[in-house]
């Protein structure tokens, strides 16, 4: 069944029925407006030739910093073992969204959410989530480089220890496969125990990458990983996410379009708050179907 | 015109302004540290003593303290005046006065005699002149002028150690029996308090006194054979104008030749008085000996507050920084604390009396020392009450501190912490704290400078010029925190002003100024030591 077109943006890719592939989402629309509280059918989004099932369906999302409306409306269905970048202008939304995967925005003052984020068909802002388990499924990589001022063993076992994983060895062990993860390994199995912050700037957002999986999420989201780093380090960086799509779905926002091009499978292009287009890549750099996306990824603003 | 528009402009002039002002505030600072210091240095030196003929033929034998030019002596023979010379000439129960003036146009005749001996005393200060006689009990061992330095000063050196077992017995051994027997009366009296008195528990009890004060009763025929020993020996000391006076060697602290001695002799003397000032306890009302139970004082003094101020404003930073929703309350909060720390600290003062010294500590004495009452144990000044006081004095200094500390931790941390499942909570313990630390500690250091110079709060809750006994010693439980202390700050006020020999007293006031800008410099690195590790470790925090 089709999901009611006014639900959508005009720009967005419809979601198309297939019987066999729908999953039944409950969908709590905008808890202030009753009205709209209804069931949907949903299923996964069309790019059924790259698509795996989905991981995150984000559904008619509204959100506030105070009075001031930083998103309208995005409805997104992110799919799982893959690397989807947002893109877009600056102060026009993609890292507010991505913030709001893991509910980091919760901490701001004033901040506001309205609709639906489902990951893995359950919604993360019903009242009884716990934001911090949250937080373990859904990963995050910051813009700022910021290992913690402790060794790189630290760093890495930061985020077992918190969950009382106390025993050396398998703390070891999570260090080890998490760094290896992070294509780390060979450069720190020396140091382990040397302070992060003696690292260069592209090893310690690798470092961070490695404190990220050391948890074991699902989902790892990435926040312009690469805009304080040198070419080869972006270009090391890039290569991971290839791997990592295998193990988790990744969400990237990037300022830069090369960069979206060649580690994306899906971008979403946001402009003021609104998600205008959410396509495969190659779509969205060769034919995009919005004047507005054409616009931006031919540099003609932005 | 136009010059002048240029040069204002240029901002020559201000910065002119601005490198006079900081000169002159060097100036200030560094002018007040080389008077402490050298006036407090000085008087360490051993001093020669200088013996002046007068034109009438008087003697008068001492150290040099002060040259004055005598303003109204200016004339057309003396374009300059004639000076005056202020002596030390000790030998008080003799002369009176320890210090006599001399105008230097009364002097006939200056000479470094080297033989001259000066006697430091436990009595009477100083005295300067020359052994004529030692005696063992009633028989002369030794007479005349020529006595050999070998046939007297053995005799003073035993004496030490007879004067270090006497403050063992008296302090350590007596005390100990006094506590004892204070804990067995109280018990008693408690029992008696009940009514009903079980006989045999009173039996122990009364028995147990009567124990104690047998021991007593040994105790001070040990003392009183040791100051026969003291006693045994004495010497008959000449002064200059020919006056005797015998004394016991063991009234004797210690003797030098000032004017025999040569330089290295002297420096080691000099290392030697200062460590002994430093170790030392006061005597002749503060205005000799050492300092030390006011050095302990003022150091544990902040060492307690510390460890109220610390945990107590870091808590109440935190909750104020993180948990408060900031809003009109917080702010309000915020202008309140800083105002705090601009409350005069005699007002703490007079709080920490009303409500620490008479409402919290009358209450514990209700409550847990009613046997020892109408004597107060907590419910008057003391150690704990004045640490706590100036915790109090001290507490926004380390709010506000900490706030900028917390406040200076990139949000990256706490992000990037939460990002991986901690809670806030875990956070906070984890990184921002960590992160805050040197925030902290430069709390700790405003705190302790200025907790460390506080006089006023002090007298009205705890200080005393002299304190029977440390708040730390042998007996149980160790730390005695009801006990009153000394201050070196308050030192300097009461050998200063209160003390009946202004004069003599004045080189104590320098040195115990020196020791206690000493003490803040030492407390004050070692924080500063303790941060810049900090800073070190947590280096690049700001990437």
């Amino acid at each position: 069944m089709e999901i009611e077109q006014k639900f959508l943006k005009p720009s967005m890719s419809v979601v198309k029925t297939s019987e066999a592939q729908s999953q039944r989402l409950v969908v709590e629309t905008m808890q202030t407006d009753p009205m709209k509280k209804t069931f949907v059918e949903s299923e996964t989004a069309q790019h059924s030739s790259t698509d795996g099932p989905a991981k995150i369906v984000i559904q008619d999302m509204n959100f506030y910093y105070g009075n001031v409306q930083a998103l309208k409306c995005v409805n997104m269905t992110v799919p799982a073992h893959k690397v989807t970048a947002f893109i877009g202008p600056s102060g026009c939304g993609k890292s507010t969204l991505l913030r709001c995967l893991n509910r980091l925005n919760d901490l701001v003052d004033g901040a506001r959410v309205e609709g639906t984020i489902l990951l893995d068909e359950e919604n993360i802002y019903r009242p009884e989530v716990d934001a911090t388990d949250l937080r373990t499924r859904v990963g995050m990589v910051f813009q700022k480089v910021n290992p913690f001022p402790k060794t790189v063993w630290q760093n890495v076992a930061y985020g077992p220890q918190l969950q009382k994983i106390r025993k050396r060895a398998i703390l070891d062990e999570i260090v080890e496969t998490s760094l290896q993860g992070a294509g780390l390994w060979d450069e720190v199995k020396d140091r382990l125990h040397a302070n992060a912050l003696g690292l260069s700037g592209g090893q310690q957002q690798r470092l961070c990458i490695a404190r990220a999986l050391a948890v074991n999420p699902e989902v790892l989201l990435m926040d312009e990983p690469c805009s304080a780093l040198d070419p080869i380090s972006t270009g090391r960086i890039e290569e991971l996410l290839h791997t990592l799509k295998e193990r988790l779905t990744v969400v990237i926002v990037t300022h830069n379009m090369q960069q979206a091009a060649r580690v994306s499978d899906l971008t979403g292009f946001f402009l003021l708050g609104e998600l205008i287009e959410f396509d495969d890549t190659k779509k969205i750099f060769t034919n995009p179907g919005d004047p507005r996306t054409e616009d931006y990824v031919t540099g003609r603003f932005g | 015109m136009k010059f002048f528009q240029r040069f204002f402009a240029s901002g020559t002039l201000f910065i002119w302004l601005a490198g006079g002002a900081l000169a002159c505030s060097l100036l200030l600072i560094g002018g007040l540290l080389a008077l402490i210091f050298i006036n407090g240095m000085g008087y360490f030196w051993p001093k020669d003593l200088v013996q002046l003929t007068l034109k009438d033929d008087t003697r008068v034998l001492g150290e040099i303290v002060d040259t004055q030019r005598i303003p109204e002596t200016i004339s057309a023979d003396f374009p300059d005046g004639q000076s005056r010379i202020q002596l030390k000439v000790g030998n008080r129960d003799v002369y009176g006065l320890d210090f006599r003036w001399v105008d230097e146009t009364d002097i006939a005749q200056r000479s470094w005699p080297k033989d001259v001996i000066a006697f430091e005393r436990r009595e009477w200060g100083n005295f300067y002149g020359w052994v004529t006689a030692v005696w063992d009990g009633d028989t002369p061992l030794a007479e005349g002028r020529d006595i050999a330095w070998s046939d007297w000063y053995p005799f003073l050196e035993q004496t030490e150690s007879i004067h270090r077992e006497i403050h063992h017995i008296e302090h350590d051994v007596i005390g100990a029996i006094n506590a004892d027997m204070e804990r067995a009366r109280l018990n008693l009296k408690v029992l008696e308090s009940k009514g009903e008195i079980p006989q045999d528990s009173a039996d122990i009890l009364e028995r147990e006194i009567q124990q104690r004060e047998a021991a007593y009763q040994e105790q001070i025929e040990r003392l009183v054979g040791l100051y026969e020993r003291l006693n045994r020996y004495r010497v008959t000391l000449v002064d200059v104008t020919g006056e005797e006076k015998t004394f016991p060697v063991g009234g004797l602290v210690k003797a030098w030749r000032p004017n025999a001695m040569t330089v290295p002799d002297k420096m080691l003397m000099y290392v030697e008085n200062f460590w002994n000032v430093l170790t030392e306890e006061p005597r002749e009302a503060n205005t000799e000996g050492g300092i030390f139970p006011a050095i302990f004082g003022t150091v544990m003094m902040v060492l307690v507050m510390s460890v109220v101020v610390v945990p107590f404003g870091v808590l109440a930073a935190v909750y104020l920084k993180e948990y408060a929703r900031q809003g009109l309350l917080t702010r309000m909060i915020r202008i309140a604390v800083n105002n705090l720390a601009g409350v005069p600290s005699i007002v703490f003062g007079v709080f920490g009396l009303g409500f620490f010294v008479y409402a919290v500590g009358g209450t514990i004495d209700q409550l847990l020392f009613s046997a020892s009452l109408p004597n107060p144990t907590f419910g008057t000044g003391g150690m704990l009450w004045a640490s706590l006081t100036l915790a109090l004095m001290t507490v926004p200094v380390v709010i506000v501190a900490t706030e900028e500390g917390l406040s200076a931790v990139p949000r990256e941390y706490r992000e990037g912490s939460l990002g991986l499942g901690a809670t806030k909570f875990e956070s906070l313990m984890r990184v921002v704290l960590p992160c805050a630390m040197p925030g902290i500690l430069t709390g700790l250091i405003l705190a302790v400078s200025r907790a460390t110079g506080e006089v006023a709060p002090l007298m009205l809750t705890g200080v005393v010029k002299l304190a029977p006994a440390l708040p730390v010693d042998g007996q149980f439980p160790f730390l005695h925190l009801d006990r009153k202390f000394m201050h070196l700050g308050f030192h300097i006020y009461d050998v200063g002003f209160q003390s009946p020999n202004v004069e003599a007293a004045k080189p104590m006031v320098y040195v115990t100024t020196l020791v206690l800008v000493l003490v803040v410099l030492l407390l004050n690195m070692t924080a500063i030591a303790l941060r810049t590790r900090m800073r070190k470790r947590y280096a690049g925090a700001s990437v």
